[in-house]
């Protein structure tokens, strides 16, 4: 087993700009975090809005650098800050965000999202491209037929598995899941779920899947990292992680998780007359 | 008698290529004291037919319906005067964007207190005093002086307890809440979902839930109605809904919970309905 993407003790702040009056400050995103994901496996990481889960996100694809701290991917250390970027590492690396409303280009024809990393990274001939673009629309269930449509004629769900297609263009090792499957309906959720599923499987993927919904995180993740205001509270095995929560903020996250059991709405009708 | 009672409400949008029906003959009934909750997705006209009896639809809407009484009064023959006098005050609506749902220009103080004044006729001082006491009633530190902050200054889940304060200020017989916590984190919304469950009993106010979220229909309601593509799939309360559900979307829907996964594959709607004609037969109520 190899690893894929090693994270020793990132920093990341962020410097406020000092107004006339007032002195700058500085906020800490993300307080030395570490951690390391084996090709093919999944890494979940959880947290509440602002908990620095996204900065950290933006720090993994290589968009962001981090204030201090050593990443590297394939055992290769990556400091972007110093020029390390090159095409063959974002190659490596690809990222899906959370609004498929946001992130394609409304002017942009299907064809030519899926086909925009090709260019840049140059040497594929035009019909080649475009061979690709049509097997890639048909690995995440969508069809021939989509190439020359825009991003408005598209459902939510489409829009999503055509981000993931996108992504995926450059055969990356690593892709960066910023909540894929927040903005989506539950059973539109479980199909973007099971294709991933089955992505990984096809092309050894490894995941870092960044969401908040704990009970999407139990479905997909081999490994969890809790992160509260920029720490890393909790890491572990799902099963380690789900089965015995070592840090409060963790049993606090379980405890306020909506359960949609039987049993537990028994429990709460039982109260509810008991008051 | 029931507090709310609609029967067979249609609502149709003119469209530029004819009419489209969003809800199609839902009826359902909320008594006193009662949490119910509908459920659905994206599309299948659980905000529109509650918007309906909002009467807060755009003029493109058509609203019928063989039935529609609040408190025994019919709402479909309401005149706008009428309605206004009802509305915010006997039945009070959240909704999801609670920093959307503000007006970013006044103080919350302000539009607090433009309840009470519009609706209550109180004085300044007498508002005054009851928009702290509605501030604290739904969990802010300092009311007296968070009446003066303005929305922006303000978390998405503070925003969301003066949206229920401002519902709640006229001791609403209804409340509605249009997915009251999706805009939310989850600790946040577990504090939201337990204010608004503790409102309604204090108060013994009716609740409708709308939501899409199965978690928050099993931590809250007593009675489900379950939509989809603006038809009622079924209707049952919430203990035998998640132990058997009789129609098939509800089968489905539970089981794409990844809760409930078994083996490696989330079942999706579409392997319930193989060939897509099997949702209109399937409606039971």
């Amino acid at each position: 087993m190899s690893v894929v993407l090693e994270a020793r003790n990132i920093v990341r702040d962020y410097h406020l700009p000092g107004g006339l009056f007032s002195k700058g400050g500085v906020v800490h995103a993300v307080k030395g975090v570490s951690f390391s994901v084996e090709r093919g496996k999944t890494l979940a990481i959880v947290g509440e809005s602002g908990c620095g889960k996204s900065t950290l996100a933006r720090i993994l694809t290589l968009i962001d650098p981090a204030t201090s701290g050593d990443l590297f991917i394939r055992g290769k250390k990556v400091d972007i800050a110093k020029g390390d970027l090159t095409k063959e590492l974002r190659r490596e690396v690809q990222i899906v965000f959370q609004n498929p409303y946001g992130s394609l280009n409304p002017r942009q024809k299907i064809g030519d999202a899926l086909t925009a990393p090709l260019v840049i990274q140059g040497n594929v001939p035009a019909d080649e491209r475009r061979e690709r673009a049509m097997s890639m629309l048909k690995k995440v269930g969508l069809g021939e037929e989509h190439y020359n449509r825009y991003p408005h004629m598209f459902s939510g769900g489409q829009r999503q598995r055509i981000a993931i297609a996108r992504a995926l263009m450059l055969n990356p090792s690593l892709l960066v899941l910023d909540e894929p499957v927040s903005a989506l309906d539950l059973s539109v959720q479980a199909q973007v779920l099971n294709l991933l599923a089955d992505l990984q499987d096809e092309f050894n993927l490894t995941y870092v899947f960044i969401s908040h919904d704990l009970s999407v995180v139990r479905y997909i993740a081999d490994e969890v990292m809790v992160m509260y205001f920029g720490e890393a509270v909790e890491y572990g095995t799902r099963d380690e992680v789900f089965s015995d929560p070592k840090h409060d903020y963790t049993k606090t996250l379980f405890a306020a998780t909506p359960r949609a059991d039987p049993e537990s709405i028994k429990a709460r009708l039982a109260r509810k007359k008991a008051a | 008698m029931a507090l709310l009672e609609i029967e067979n409400l249609v609502v149709e949008f003119q469209t530029t290529t004819g009419m489209f029906r969003a809800v199609d003959g839902v009826s359902l009934k909320v008594h006193e004291r009662e949490v119910l909750a509908i459920v659905g997705e994206s599309g299948s006209g659980k905000s529109v037919s509650m918007l309906a009896v909002m009467g807060l639809l755009p003029w493109t809407a058509k609203v019928t319906a063989d039935k529609m009484t609040f408190n025994g009064r019919d709402l479909l023959k309401l005149s706008d005067a009428e309605r206004r006098k009802i509305v915010g005050k006997d039945i009070a609506m959240i909704f999801q964007e609670p920093i959307a749902s503000l007006n970013p220009c006044y103080t919350v103080g302000f539009q607090i207190e433009e309840v009470l004044r519009f609706h209550l006729g109180m004085g300044r001082s007498q508002r005054r005093a009851r928009a702290i006491e509605l501030l604290k009633a739904v969990g802010i530190p300092n009311p007296a002086e968070r009446l003066d902050s303005f929305p922006h200054q303000m978390s998405g889940g503070q925003c969301q307890r003066v949206m229920i304060a401002m519902a709640i200020a006229c001791n609403p017989k209804l409340l509605i809440a249009d997915e009251p916590t999706t805009a939310l984190d989850v600790t946040i919304q577990k504090q939201i979902l337990d204010l608004l469950v503790k409102l309604q009993d204090e108060h013994g106010m009716g609740m409708i839930m709308i939501t899409h979220n199965m978690g928050v229909v099993a931590e809250t309601a007593d009675r489900v109605v379950v939509q989809y593509k603006g038809r009622k799939m079924e209707e049952a309360d919430v203990l035998s809904l998640f132990e058997n559900p009789r129609s098939n979307y509800t089968k489905a829907l539970l089981s794409a919970l990844p809760d409930n996964a078994t083996g490696d594959r989330l079942p999706t709607i579409a392997d319930y309905f193989k060939d897509g004609s099997e949702i209109a037969g399937a409606a039971v109520s």
